[in-house]
């Protein structure tokens, strides 16, 4: 059994190994992470999904009868806004 | 063969310290790969920790009492169900399977999202890796399930409350709950170490936190219903310290499910999700702590041993570290929006995490309190159930409420002319069953009375959500498809109605007497009429079993048995129940045999009716449903989540 042991931890060893076993030489060992750039897109999608799904919300609120009509008109024009401006910070060039 | 199980405790160690040293040296100096040879760690951690597990399985059914372990919980008479049980039910196999549990749903979180959350699982790893080293260190140094002995010819037994079949699930799905927090932990640490607060560990976590949720929530319910028809005493929950030790874990985590939600629709919240996902799983080590450590008294403690300070220092430095990291990323967890009013859903989402959180911490007070007097007056005080009834009162009723007023409240805001016309029609609802309860007598009860009134309320407005949503979109089917996490969660809501609907038709209005019946009398409650119709004892292989036999006359007409088993090994009894439900009314006839003569025939009774008590039960199979409805995958979701994070990941 003692023997069964060895091979496990031998086997743990060559697995813990293997990405260096593999590459013993990497090109580029950086982790890759997201660009400031790709982080700045990700909070830009992240601010447009939830003005989108805000204005979804609103209108299925609005037909289930849960927010009535001037309640309606009171909150789409702020919640349309925001996602028009999401939407061009999004098209818009990044820096 | 106990070598090969130490061994592999022994590489679990090594495996768990690498991936928490190397793990956490990758993501601080970026280097990939060490990072991947510190994932692969805690892959090979679940490996070798499976091949624990699976030897000490294999020594129980073997009956092989050379181990210690073995030996100590269970005996030849066992049936394989319960031999098996045995694994967990021991304060080391518990720990091993807690191991093994933490293993397996870390090293499968890390690898489902290691492409897409790159630089956080970078960061998940060590935490996950820190946490498996503590409790790896445990196994291997401090409580090993692998110490070996003289084999006896036979073992001392599994405890015979143990050995029921509601207890060959119940640890294992409280255990799969308290470890399944473990994961929205890692994900927080690890946004707050990497930085990258924003939802994405959120999005990684939300059906762990779910699925560590349903289960904790459905093995508190299995473990109410053992405790019904196997400890006797007539209840499910007795606000014992280690039930509590699971509920306060649970209140935490549902706080979060409804406070998460506030941060994705508006970001706010973000430091209080933070604080909700560290309560939930320091309560859940606190948990373990409690019911292996001995520090209380408790029915539950069927371990005790000096794994206390251990637990208790992991509870300290793990608290300590999830308090320095939240406010070392403080300036990062800014909300950029505010409140925009009093009557909107967030803001109810809000109130309700404020009542489950107050709820949450008296809770945690009255667990404390023995422990505080001994350690400031050197005697022990416990806190009674009438403390823990007050605040179920206090904070449970209101909560009952929002739970109905919530689903109505749209976000942002809502005007009160607005709510109050939607509301109309539940509260219409509420005060006819007001009514009516008060006229068929219910307000005996006045805390009974509100309750199936607010109940009333909740279950309105889930029917009126459901026909508003089905005339929006034209089918039932396509509503609860197109949003299951709202609509599953509709049906928690109703299972947590038919909860307090059962819970309070149990405890306001059951009826109890006690007799001493000589053979041939009789007594009478809530009409049904029992007689003592005589004792038997059936003495067995290892257990001797004596019951008193009452014929019922009434709403039912039949026998009913009730008495108590002694075993021969372990010489312990067990008191035996005798229990007839009646489902049309939802009540159980539940009778209890204290003392049975069976030369004379004499026995000492106690006959409770218990209305309504069978909805609880029915609540874990609804609770059970509607979070698997949340839980179930959705493709078109993960479709859009896998583009809206796809520009973060490389």
């Amino acid at each position: 059994m003692i023997i069964v042991g060895v091979l496990l931890a031998a086997a743990a060893v060559v697995l813990v190994a293997l990405p260096f076993l593999r590459e013993p030489v990497a090109a580029d060992d950086r982790l890759d992470a997201p660009t400031e750039a790709d982080q700045r897109r990700f909070m830009l999608v992240e601010e447009r999904d939830r003005a989108l799904a805000a204005l979804k919300e609103l209108e299925f609120d609005h037909r289930t009868g849960k927010v009535d009509d001037a309640d309606y008109r009171e909150l789409l024009g702020p919640l349309r806004q925001a996602a028009a401006v999401a939407l061009r910070a999004l098209d818009s060039p990044q820096e | 063969m106990a070598d090969l199980g130490r061994a592999a405790l022994i590489v679990t160690f090594g495996l768990a310290v690498y991936s928490l040293v190397a793990g956490g040296i990758a993501a601080r100096r970026n280097e990939r790969r060490l990072a991947a040879s510190a994932r692969n760690a805690l892959y090979c951690s679940f490996a070798s920790t499976l091949v624990g597990a699976a030897v000490l399985a294999t020594a129980l059914v073997r009956h092989d009492f050379s181990f210690k372990y073995v030996a100590a919980h269970t005996n030849r008479h066992l049936p394989v169900a319960y031999t098996l049980s045995a694994f967990w039910g021991g304060q080391e196999g518990s720990l091993l399977l807690w191991l093994l549990v933490l293993t397996g749903y870390g090293a499968l979180a890390v690898a489902i999202n290691r492409r897409l959350l790159r630089d956080l699982t970078a960061w998940v790893v060590p935490v996950i890796g820190g946490i498996a080293t503590f409790f790896s260190f445990v196994l291997v140094a401090v409580a090993s399930p692998f110490d070996t002995q003289t084999a006896p010819f036979d073992g001392a037994g599994l405890t015979p409350s143990l050995q029921n079949p509601y207890m060959v699930a119940h640890p294992p799905m409280l255990y799969l709950g308290y470890v399944g927090l473990s994961v929205p932990f890692a994900f927080a640490a690890g946004a707050l170490l990497s930085g990258r607060t924003d939802e994405r560990w959120i999005v990684a976590t939300r059906r762990w936190t779910l699925a560590a949720w349903m289960f904790l929530g459905f093995g508190q319910l299995l473990g109410a219903h053992w405790a019904y028809v196997e400890v006797g005493w007539g209840g499910y929950y007795a606000w014992d310290p280690v039930e509590n030790a699971a509920l306060m874990p649970w209140l935490a985590a549902t706080a979060f499910l409804h406070s998460v939600m506030v941060q994705e629709r508006k970001g706010m919240l973000k430091v209080w999700n933070m604080v909700l996902v560290a309560l939930a799983f320091e309560l859940s080590v606190f948990g373990t702590f409690l019911t292996r450590s001995g520090v209380v008294n408790s029915i539950h403690s069927f371990a005790k041993s000096s794994i206390g300070p251990w637990f208790l220092a992991f509870v300290v430095i793990s608290s300590v570290f999830s308090l320095a990291l939240i406010m070392w990323r403080l300036p990062l967890l800014k909300a950029k929006t505010k409140l925009e009013s009093a009557i909107s859903r967030e803001a109810a989402f809000l109130y309700n995490n404020l009542l489950l959180v107050a709820l949450c911490l008296t809770i945690l007070w009255g667990v404390l309190f023995p422990i505080v007097t001994q350690l400031v007056k050197g005697e022990t005080r416990t806190i009674g159930r009438p403390y823990y009834d007050f605040f179920l009162r206090t904070f449970g009723l209101p909560l009952l409420l929002l739970m109905g007023i919530g689903p109505l409240v749209a976000w942002r805001k809502t005007s009160l002319r607005g709510l109050m016309r939607t509301l109309s029609w539940p509260m219409a609802a509420a005060a006819v069953a007001g009514i009516v309860l008060v006229a068929i007598g219910a307000g005996s009860s006045s805390p009974g009375l509100i309750a199936y009134t607010f109940s009333t309320f909740v279950l309105a407005t889930i029917v009126v959500e459901l026909v508003r949503g089905t005339r929006a979109t034209g089918s039932l089917f396509t509503l609860v498809a197109r949003n299951r996490r709202r609509y599953g969660g509709y049906l928690v809501h109703a299972a947590v109605v038919l909860l307090a609907i059962g819970i309070a038709g149990s405890s306001a209005y059951s009826s109890s007497v006690e007799r001493r019946l000589a053979l041939g009398q009789s007594m009478t409650v809530a009409g049904y009429t029992l007689t003592n119709r005589g004792v038997t004892v059936d003495p067995k292989a290892n257990v001797t079993e004596t019951r008193a036999h009452l014929a019922v006359a009434g709403r039912w007409n039949g026998t009913i048995s009730s008495g108590d088993n002694q075993y021969v090994n372990p010489p312990e009894p067990s008191r035996e129940v005798g229990i007839k439900t009646d489902w049309l009314r939802g009540q159980d006839l539940y009778v209890i045999v204290d003392e049975a003569h069976p030369k004379t025939g004499l026995v000492f009774v106690q006959v409770l009716v218990k209305p309504l008590i069978n909805l609880i039960w029915v609540a874990g199979i609804v609770f059970l449903f509607g979070s698997l409805i949340a839980l179930w995958p959705d493709a078109r979701e993960q479709r859009r989540l896998v583009a809206r994070l796809a520009p973060a990941a490389p």
